[in-house]
């Protein structure tokens, strides 16, 4: 006979509103990703199974260069947002406070604090008046912008890899007369891998995301895959739309797994 | 001061130096692309509209800071009254942010509690799941709302098809579709900190609370909330501030009239051309902003020694 226990850790209904809520997150997406192989051109209607509109995106040169841009921009921005988020973790953490650490931390933290429009409004009142004085129009405004907001997600996991680190080591390769540019090269760098693997791939997914920033940044032309679709999402819908943001998604949740996995493996 | 303290001392401002050249790179792009154009943006809400955009250098003006509340009679020179416009976009966007919030914790606290009561195995998978949609594109997870709750999307035509309405119930573009895109959105933000102050929580009080007769609610509320207080202020801040300058979901959800903060903002740097209100409206949300991470770090400094 099985009798009824009582468990401490239950509460009434809270499993139901969980699940209520992921229902609620996955029932949209899961929409969206269906309608994406209808046959006909409707969002709403299913008229059956294509893979038409895939190919559609894929051939509208619109979409290939703003899937491209995108890209470039977030790369390049992962790249150099990790590098200084890199430099600025090791020179702010394995060390007795200093004059200016506090003021280093409030500064790199400081894109985190400031709502996007505030931030997008002011770079666009600054690179506006740039682009005048210089003439230069390309695409480095919005390299800058997405560079600056993704250092503080690059610097998190780096810095808290880096408080987590043994310092034996380090100093058992001095003690070996290693140069420090060895032991950093040979001995911390390697041991910090995974925190800047971490932190570049937050700064590529955060960069990916951006709307905001770079609507008002970019110059004309310089449409990158979200702003593209903020334009589209004005007219009327086609399965297109759908399509596209299937891809979009399945990359970001590539990247999310594989950051889920290096962070499952360090543990 | 000795030999050896000397040695000491200049390897110790040695390390100093070498510790600000290795941050440089960091401090100078923020400053550049984010700190620097902020210190342009106040300067820029005190100065003289420009003619088509922009302003009109080094002639300062309070207009900006004065049209934030006030408006001109368009018939009668200088009378002045009540800018209702503005007003009703602050009022509207601050009662959006905070039933957002309040949404949210009625239903991200319940979720977290969820996953942090699964066994430890399953307990990351569920995670897992809450950071999916954390870390997709915004406009792809409003255009999905978007979907969902059109005239012909999904929720209007089951329930058509159910027979339950006849009509399909106007959702789009109205505040109630903003309100439920910033829930959709938002609501990762507040189960993964609710979740981080669970997870510390030792189910040993509950059970003593239980062994001393409470009731399930009286331990959920007299322990268990009390003990997750600061994981629950902490979500409640990471939603209310992106909410209180929401700009994608209201102006995809709400159409060009149910305007929040940060479409007015967009509007005067657009069609209004008038850029110092836009900076002196910027500057407003930036204060309101950061009043509520200040209220945050003070409670956080009280509540820190408190929950564990």
């Amino acid at each position: 006979m099985a009798t009824r226990t009582f468990s401490i850790k239950s509460m009434p209904g809270f499993t139901s509103i969980a699940m209520l809520c992921f229902a609620l997150l996955y029932l949209p997406i899961f929409t969206l990703v269906v309608f994406a192989f209808n046959a006909g051109s409707s969002v709403a209607i299913w008229e059956g199974f294509s893979m038409r509109w895939f190919y559609k995106a894929f051939a509208n040169e619109a979409i290939q260069e703003a899937a491209l841009r995108t890209l470039i921009v977030a790369s390049v921005a992962a790249l150099l947002s990790t590098i200084f988020a890199t430099m600025a973790a090791i020179a702010t953490t394995r060390t007795a406070p200093y004059r200016g650490l506090t003021f280093k931390y409030a500064f790199i933290n400081q894109p985190l604090m400031v709502p996007e429009i505030v931030t997008a409004v002011a770079l666009l009142i600054v690179f506006s008046r740039i682009k005048i004085w210089s003439g230069y129009q390309g695409i480095g405004y919005i390299l800058a912008a997405h560079t600056a907001f993704c250092i503080p997600f690059a610097y998190l996991p780096i810095r808290a890899r880096l408080e987590s680190m043994d310092l034996t080591l380090e100093r058992a390769a001095a003690d070996l007369y290693a140069t420090p540019w060895q032991a950093f090269r040979r001995v911390t760098l390697p041991l910090l891998w995974p925190g800047i693997l971490a932190g570049a791939m937050l700064a590529f997914v955060i960069s990916l995301d951006d709307v905001v920033i770079t609507e008002f940044v970019k110059s004309g032309g310089q449409e990158t895959l979200p702003t593209y679709m903020l334009g589209q999402l004005r007219r009327t819908v086609t399965p297109e739309v759908n399509a596209t943001s299937t891809v979009f998604l399945a990359l970001s949740i590539l990247i999310v797994t594989i950051f889920f996995f290096i962070s499952r493996k360090r543990n | 001061m000795t030999r050896a303290e000397e040695v000491a001392d200049h390897h110790r401002r040695q390390d100093i130096r070498s510790r600000w050249l290795l941050t440089m790179p960091a401090i100078i792009v923020i400053f550049l692309a984010a700190i620097g154009p902020l210190l342009v943006v106040l300067l820029y809400s005190f100065m003289e509209k420009g003619d088509y955009g922009d302003v009109k250098y080094w002639q300062f003006s309070s207009e900006g800071w004065y049209s934030v509340f006030r408006t001109e009679d368009i018939f009668e020179e200088g009378v002045s009254t009540w800018a209702d416009a503005h007003i009703l976009i602050f009022w509207r966007s601050i009662k959006l942010a905070l039933m957002t919030t309040a949404a949210t914790l009625f239903l991200g606290f319940p979720t977290a509690y969820f996953i942090s009561t699964r066994p430890e195995r399953w307990r990351e998978i569920w995670l897992f799941l809450i950071t999916i949609p954390f870390w997709t594109n915004i406009l792809i997870r409003t255009f999905a709302i978007q979907e969902t709750i059109r005239n012909e999307g999904i929720i209007n035509t089951t329930l058509i098809k159910l027979g339950l309405i006849s009509a399909p119930i106007q959702i789009m573009y109205t505040d109630y579709a903003i309100l439920f895109g910033m829930v959709y959105v938002y609501l990762p933000l507040m189960v993964l900190p609710v979740y981080a102050s669970l997870e510390k929580l030792d189910f040993r009080l509950v059970e003593a609370g239980y062994d001393l007769y409470a009731t399930r609610l009286r331990v959920l509320w007299r322990i268990i909330l009390p003990m997750v207080k600061p994981g629950l202020i902490a979500g409640s801040i990471l939603v209310f501030i992106p909410a209180l300058g929401a700009y994608v979901t209201p102006r995809v959800l709400g159409g060009g009239k149910n305007m929040m903060l940060g479409n007015l903002i967009e509007l005067q740097f657009g069609q209004g051309r008038n850029w110092p209100l836009g900076s002196a409206l910027s500057i407003t949300l930036l204060i309101i902003v950061t009043l509520a991470l200040l209220f945050y770090v003070r409670n956080a400094a009280r509540g820190g020694g408190h929950g564990h």
